[in-house]
């Protein structure tokens, strides 16, 4: 995704598109580009790992029991996972690892040596937005998007899956991942438009 | 989180030597287990990584279909091999907690664990499976010994689940928390050569349990009015906020009847 597409970003403009807010800025630009946290003073029960997020080497110095969560968020930078429940129930953490849907918060970072982690900051091609994204952007998906990241990695992988022959199916297999605000009647229509456009293009 | 060591070993008795000490635990999937430690209700002095044993993977036989412990749920539904030969194993793995969970969540570890809300259990039972460890061939009559309490040795592993063929007539419902998604109540309907078995899941304090009058009445007649008549007594059985003993007796007759309809 390009620096211009993030979240904030969106945000900063539907403001000022709304009108009498642009003059107070949501967001500064030093806000905007979060830089990676420091690495944490070593301690003896640190181990050296190497992860590869999003098709990057990503070498860590971590303690055995922090999670693929935190070392994305704490470690590297990569703010787009959200840390919501933190126990396995909300779904907001979803992250891809070899290709597979998985809460982050209920993976050790440890045990992914090797494994390839795909978060929502891989999903778009350049400039490109994935079609998952670009379809919560047009229906309207979310409306905090505190849940969004988690969604979108979750609905790639249900239509990688094959799981959206029907609205109740596509509810079934995006059961893991809760909306506070309760979207999820556009989050619906959303998979089901990239789900067809895709049988449309097969 | 309490800090811990972590091994990954690559064999199984290293495995079992690392679990030999008095503080170590294996992490299967680490769906249970991880949030236990998050809530530090346990503190490990190390973790035992059992991804690295080969423990994964399912094999189809003439007679019988072995299950590695470390197979996730996802695995399992997706086996083309358990829909065919064992339907109601294939359709419980596929219902297991949502799709994150079953992607990580092993059945080694959930039977180890033996949640008295945990789905396995009433396949295993229902279906007379063997449990194979590293020592020993355990039944599942003997294995589930009351609410997280099994026959296993703190020592010793699941290596494998063997399930006999053929199975006649398998199925499984559950009434699941809308929450959580665990079985308030689960009901296994079996028919193989070990007879017609129903094991209960959600319902007991101790855990999953066989319903014999059930299974009599369902060997003479195949059929959900063979037992609709069949009334569970509510002592000893799980009351809180999701529902009352008397309510998961009720809950046990409906989904036993589901599963029967399903089965035949």
């Amino acid at each position: 995704m390009k620096p211009g597409l993030t979240r904030r970003g969106l945000i900063g403009r539907s403001v000022a598109t709304a009108g009498g807010l642009a003059a107070v800025p949501l967001v500064t630009p030093a806000e905007a580009a979060i830089p990676a946290a420091p690495a944490p003073v070593r301690t003896p029960e640190m181990v050296d790992i190497v992860l590869q997020v999003n098709g990057r080497r990503l070498p860590l110095t971590i303690e055995p029991r922090v999670s693929l969560l935190d070392a994305l968020r704490e470690q590297a930078g990569l703010t787009g996972t959200k840390k919501g429940c933190d126990r396995g129930s909300c779904g907001a953490c979803t992250v891809h690892v070899d290709g597979r849907r998985v809460n982050s918060c209920l993976t050790l970072a440890i045990r992914c040596q090797g494994r390839a982690v795909t978060t929502i900051e891989g999903l778009a091609e350049g400039d490109e937005l994935h079609p998952v994204q670009a379809a919560f952007i047009r229906h309207d998906a979310f409306q905090c998007g505190y849940c969004t990241p988690g969604q979108i990695m979750a609905a790639t992988a249900l239509l990688d899956e094959g799981h959206a022959g029907s609205d109740a199916e596509i509810r079934e297999y995006m059961a893991g991942n809760i909306c506070r605000c309760g979207a999820y009647n556009h989050i619906v229509d959303a998979i089901r438009d990239v789900a067809s456009q895709a049988a449309g293009k097969g | 989180m309490y800090d811990f060591t972590y091994q990954k070993p690559s064999s199984i008795a290293d495995a079992v030597k690392l679990l030999a000490e008095p503080e170590a635990k294996a992490l299967a999937g680490g769906q249970t287990f991880i949030p236990v430690l998050k809530q530090r209700l346990n503190k490990p002095s190390t973790l035992v990584d059992l991804a690295g044993l080969g423990l994964a993977g399912i094999k189809a036989e003439g007679d019988k279909i072995t299950i590695g412990a470390m197979t996730t749920h996802g695995a399992i539904a997706a086996s083309p091999e358990i829909k065919k030969a064992i339907p109601g194993l294939s359709m419980m793995a596929g219902w297991i907690g949502d799709t994150q969970v079953r992607h990580c969540g092993t059945m080694g570890g959930s039977l180890a664990n033996n949640d008295p809300s945990a789905c396995y259990p009433a396949a295993v039972l229902a279906l007379n499976a063997t449990i194979v460890t590293d020592k020993r061939r355990i039944g599942a009559d003997e294995y589930f010994q009351g609410m997280f309490t099994t026959a296993l040795a703190t020592d010793e592993l699941i290596t494998s689940i063997e399930f006999a063929l053929p199975v006649e007539k398998s199925a499984y419902e559950k009434f699941r928390n809308p929450a959580s998604r665990y079985a308030m109540v689960g009901v296994f309907v079996a028919k193989s050569a070990a007879g017609v078995r129903v094991a209960v899941t959600g319902a007991s304090q101790n855990g999953v349990f066989r319903h014999t009058e059930m299974e009599q009445a369902l060997s003479g007649n195949w059929s959900p009015d063979a037992i609709a008549h069949i009334k569970t007594p509510p002592g000893g059985l799980n009351s809180d906020i999701h529902g009352s003993a008397e309510y998961r007796a009720h809950l046990i007759t409906v989904m036993a009847k589901r599963a029967v309809a399903a089965a035949s």
